[in-house]
């Protein structure tokens, strides 16, 4: 199969997107002659013109809103907000009127409106660069909000978000930007609320959201070698959640460990516990475990920031201890 | 404060205008005195803001529009969709939050929408509906048709960052979007001109570049003056346009407020001396545009509508509690 980065994954969904339908445009910081502060939609605005790929100024609350107005009057907007930290600043349009304008008039508004933003810790951007924010818009009832994985995934789960009819958040891991991956060249779209079976295995599930569960499927290859044979799922999209796909994961391998880089207090974790806790109470072998961001900001020096967040060998430790003790 | 009224004939307005605009001040006024007559029986759940005294602003505003034309509401906007011409019956359903109303009791006063006659919604939150007016304004330059959009919000709005970070966008990009601040003086009860140093908001236009224009909202045809060039400006491609209009709020911040804690009563009755219906129906008369027998008619007709309109939200059903999980999604996907 090709091989491209997740950033060229990315790119090709809007583009393809864009082409298809003229109604889509693409609002963000950055995107016109830059491509996007990480360089990962170059050539859109070349392609389709000032309107259709709009720098806007650096006013997060009001270009969200800009982009849920001309989703409400027939235009298919994707707003990138750079850094999900940045998307604070657009709390009251994505929490208040995005989330719920539909809802609040009785099913006349229809948003068809895809946030894409960026999550993720390692670049040594301290605490206003590097936060994984899912679980504040998981909170929120009207959103729909996806992770993917690797580029393959970005691609066919951003096309489907860009084609849905509803507001979606969609996070995007910067440390994958550049990033080589088997991508597909057909077409394809990757639907909602059906998570991925990454790596069958028989003595632990574990859920990784956005890039973790690569990690922990890497963690899952070392663990072969300690005898543990691990089932990796991928939940693809946290709101739709594919609560069965763990479940019954969970009732076969009696362990559940959730790897999630929010974090943790409140967090995308303890949320999917329990959301399968009720189902798989009587089948398990081990508490429940989760592995997340500790409740600190995330520090600058790399001294300091890895030891804080999830990671492959963090994952691999942990389960060898709900696994072996 | 003296009312400088110009001749209606200045105005050259088809009569049929002129005694509509009439028609649809009263509509409001008598639907908003109906509000707090329900309220007072206890028929109302939560409160409502009420429109008493800003009549003429929105439907000097809205007799410019047509109905492929847009406008984003506000918190205290059942005058703008009345001026809009939505259905009376279902507002009032929808203030009862009966399964009726146009939300489906989902959405209540605050937040009536009619997508059908272009109101995108009505807010409640302080300002945000001027950054979806705008994205209105952009969806229309785009799709190149020539609709306008009006984002309706008041003075306390004026000083949330969306007013500055939209009106800089629309500004930029010549968007078709005409911003109508309606300046009662009272952000609930705080006194605009004791939070904010320019006399005028519309001088806030000066830094973005855009006409700024001071009208007496309380003078209906004054309104639509202004408004008529606006938006004929929108329509040409020539960008916005922030419309002050200068009124007040007759009653408290809500039904149940009685608003004199922080306001002087000669204010208010000053204000009231200058009621936006009763100096208008006085020129008509002096004018001699109508006879009085005729704004009788008009009156009692509409009386009656509005009795029609809350026997109709009485008798509605409220809706089933399962109703509560619907229209959070619409069920379709968007793949065409």
């Amino acid at each position: 199969m090709r091989k491209i980065t997740y950033g060229q994954a990315i790119c090709e969904a809007i583009d393809e997107e864009m082409a298809r339908d003229k109604n889509i445009i693409f609002l963000g910081e950055d995107i016109e002659v830059l491509g996007g502060n990480f360089r990962a939609t170059p050539g859109l605005y070349e392609k389709y013109g000032g309107w259709r790929v709009r720098n806007t100024p650096i006013s997060e609350n009001s270009f969200t809103g800009l982009g849920l107005g001309a989703a409400l009057t027939g235009l298919r907007p994707i707003v990138e907000i750079m850094f999900c930290d940045f998307m604070t600043l657009a709390g009251d349009q994505i929490v208040n009127q995005i989330a719920k304008i539909r809802y609040m008039s009785g099913g006349q508004a229809r948003v068809p409106l895809t946030i894409r933003t960026t999550l993720g810790a390692g670049r040594s951007t301290a605490a206003q660069h590097s936060q994984s924010l899912q679980a504040i818009v998981c909170h929120i009832p009207g959103l729909k909000v996806v992770m993917p994985s690797s580029a393959a995934e970005a691609k066919g789960l951003l096309k489907t978000a860009i084609r849905d009819d509803n507001p979606v958040i969609f996070f995007e891991h910067k440390m994958e930007y550049n990033k080589i991956y088997e991508v597909p060249e057909e077409e394809y779209v990757i639907p909602f609320g059906v998570a991925n079976i990454l790596k069958e295995g028989k003595d632990i599930t574990i859920v990784g959201t956005s890039n973790q569960a690569l990690k922990a499927l890497q963690a899952a290859e070392e663990l072969t070698k300690e005898g543990i044979d691990a089932e990796i799922i991928d939940p693809r999209t946290l709101v739709p959640l594919d609560k069965n796909t763990i479940i019954k994961s969970v009732k076969r391998t009696g362990r559940l460990l959730i790897v999630d880089e929010g974090y943790e207090r409140c967090g995308v974790a303890a949320e999917i516990a329990m959301s399968v806790l009720k189902d798989v109470f009587y089948y398990l072998n081990a508490p429940i475990e989760r592995l997340t961001t500790a409740n600190v900001p995330i520090p600058f020096s790399p001294a300091l920031e890895f030891p804080i967040i999830p990671d492959e060998k963090k994952i691999y430790q942990r389960v060898k201890k709900m696994v072996i003790g | 404060m003296e009312n400088k009224f110009k001749p209606i004939k200045n105005y050259s307005l088809s009569k049929e205008k002129i005694l509509k605009m009439y028609q649809d001040m009263l509509k409001i006024r008598y639907f908003e005195n109906k509000i707090t007559d329900l309220y007072s029986k206890g028929l109302m759940p939560g409160l409502a803001h009420l429109y008493i005294g800003e009549e003429a602003i929105a439907v000097g505003v809205c007799n410019n529009l047509t109905e492929r034309d847009f406008a984003v509401s506000t918190h205290r906007g059942h005058g703008h969709l009345i001026a809009q011409g939505c259905d009376l019956k279902r507002m009032m359903a929808e203030v009862l939050g009966k399964e009726d109303g146009y939300c489906k009791g989902k959405g209540g006063t605050m937040h009536i929408a009619d997508f059908s006659k272009g109101i995108l919604g009505a807010n409640g939150i302080v300002g945000a509906g001027i950054p979806i007016a705008t994205g209105s304004g952009y969806s229309a330059k785009v799709r190149g048709t020539d609709q306008v959009t009006v984002a309706f919000f008041g003075d306390a709005a004026s000083n949330q960052g969306t007013f500055h970070e939209s009106i800089n966008m629309a500004a930029a990009w010549k968007l078709p979007v005409v911003y109508v601040c309606e300046n009662n003086l009272y952000g609930i009860s705080v006194d605009i001109r004791k939070v904010t140093n320019t006399k005028n908001i519309a001088t806030r236009a000066l830094a973005y570049d855009i006409p700024g224009i001071v009208v007496d909202g309380n003078d209906v045809l004054e309104v639509y003056r202004a408004t008529k060039e606006a938006v004929k400006r929108a329509r040409k491609g020539e960008g916005p346009t922030l419309i002050e209009c200068k009124t007040y709020r007759w009653k408290g911040h809500h039904v149940g407020d009685p608003g004199r804690v922080y306001r002087l009563e000669k204010e208010t009755k000053e204000w009231m001396a200058r009621c936006p219906i009763k100096t208008y129906k006085e020129r008509l008369l002096t004018e001699n545009v109508t006879t009085d027998k005729e704004l009788v008619i008009i009156e009692e007709d509409i009386k009656q509508i509005v009795e029609e309109a809350a026997n109709f939200a009485i008798k509605s059903p409220y809706p089933k509690e399962e109703e509560a999980f619907e229209d959070l999604f619409t069920e379709q996907e968007g793949v065409k």
